[in-house]
């Protein structure tokens, strides 16, 4: 199984029934796939729409109906579409129940970094920030290390997304949650031990009492 | 109409539900220096990206610019003012501009660059950033149908910032994808009022 697929994999396993979920670009759309038999969950594309559907087949695709990459998505039976201070209504107001990010940092509180490396990369936030600071349950999904670096560091270098700590990392090695506004090995994946964690990380590590294998 | 360095908010997210025929004619008369408040800058050909491409943006303010290297390449050189503005913020200040608010507070941006300039308030112990309202000297929308009237209804996704800017600019231009007689879009199916309408053109 390759990194992102493990990574969406676990994060699907947090899905229950009914919540609203906020997918972000790259892994995270992956979650979509592996959403566990007999779970329905809402899923939202902040340009709009509630109840988005798999990328239509080739012929099939609706330039009136994108996703929030602006890529062409289908609508599920049920669906709704609304304008963008609606949807941002639903992120800040606390309606959100999850949303799934990715990263460039996240420090040892649990802080996170993802809209912009000065000087070099400067997309700009978009609806990031928002997401962070309202959604209810934040998930980081992300490759444990960047070229050989850690990911997971002691303080952010980059610019901070929010100061709202985020509830979960998950990646391709571990799940480190920050109970106690610090980071703790909550599990790690078939086949990884605690020390390649801890030697992949930069931030002090906690280590719950259990660590649990990644059930996938 | 629209004179140079004109003040435009133009519907629209990647592209999706953008004016596309009032933006390629700001393109072929070679309006200079106008300040574009939309979500993004879509890609270079498509949309807002069209006038990025052709150098008639001055200034342009928006949630996120990483999908059109042309705006990031400006921004960089100089040659384009971008200030970028958290999306939730972003349509929130339009939208309160469009309805005679002052501005918002919100949670977002604080403890971040965003709140660089900005007056924080507390309420009930949480603190807040003070966002201050936009306008626009035109509002160009997309809408899905408009009737004879200018009663506009969208569609899909191609609705996003396109109602909430129609309240924010002085003069609002539309173009729609289906003209129809009146009565055929509902009352209740209506988004925007014809009333705040100044002119209508088919998309086609």
């Amino acid at each position: 199984m390759d990194a992102p697929t493990i990574i969406a994999k676990r994060i699907a396993r947090e899905l229950r029934s009914g919540m609203l979920v906020n997918l972000g670009i790259g892994i995270p759309t992956l979650v979509a796939n592996h959403v566990p038999a007999g779970v329905s969950v809402f899923f939202q594309s902040e340009n709009g729409l509630i109840g988005t559907g798999p990328v239509p087949e080739e012929g099939m695709s609706d330039p009136l109906l994108t996703d929030a990459g602006g890529g062409p998505v289908t609508a599920l039976p049920g669906a709704c579409t609304f304008d963008s201070a609606m949807s941002f209504a639903l992120i800040r107001g606390g309606h959100l129940t999850m949303t799934v990010l990715g990263a460039l940092q996240v420090d040892a509180l649990g802080r996170l970094a993802n809209w912009m490396i000065p000087g070099k990369m400067v997309p700009g936030m978009g609806g990031a920030m928002d997401l962070v600071t309202g959604a209810k349950c934040v998930i980081v999904a992300m490759q444990h290390t960047a070229k050989g670096k850690p990911k997971i560091v002691k303080r952010c270098t980059l610019p901070l997304t929010s100061i709202r700590p985020v509830d979960l990392v998950v990646t391709e090695m571990a799940v480190v949650g920050f109970p106690n506004g610090r980071a703790t090995l909550l599990e790690i994946a078939p086949g990884v031990t605690v020390a390649q964690v801890i030697e992949a990380t930069e931030a002090p590590l906690d280590k719950a009492d259990r660590i649990r294998e990644m059930e996938l | 109409m629209i004179p140079n360095g004109a003040s435009l908010m133009i519907g629209g997210f990647m592209g999706a539900g953008s004016p596309e025929r009032v933006i390629d004619e700001l393109v072929r008369q070679r309006k200079r220096d106008l300040v574009v408040i939309a979500n993004d800058t879509a890609t270079p050909a498509k949309g807002i990206g069209k006038l990025v491409a052709a150098g008639l943006v001055g200034k342009a303010i928006a949630s996120h610019i990483g999908l059109n290297p042309d705006t990031q390449k400006k921004m960089i050189s100089g040659d384009m003012i971008v200030d970028l503005v958290p999306q939730g913020t972003l349509i929130e200040r339009i939208r309160a501009g469009g309805c005679g608010l002052g501005g918002i507070l919100t949670p977002t941006g604080v403890g971040t660059v965003v709140e660089e300039g900005k007056r924080k308030i507390e309420v009930d112990g949480k603190s807040y950033l003070l966002e201050t309202a936009l306008h626009a000297d035109f509002a160009l929308v997309h809408a899905f149908l408009a009737d004879y009237l200018g009663n506009l209804s969208y569609a899909l996704t191609a609705r996003n910032f396109n109602p909430v800017i129609a309240m924010a600019g002085d003069t609002v231009i539309v173009t729609a994808d289906h003209i129809v007689p009146m009565g055929v879009i509902a009352p209740d199916h209506v988004v925007t009022p014809a009333a705040i309408v100044d002119y209508l053109i088919a998309n086609r």
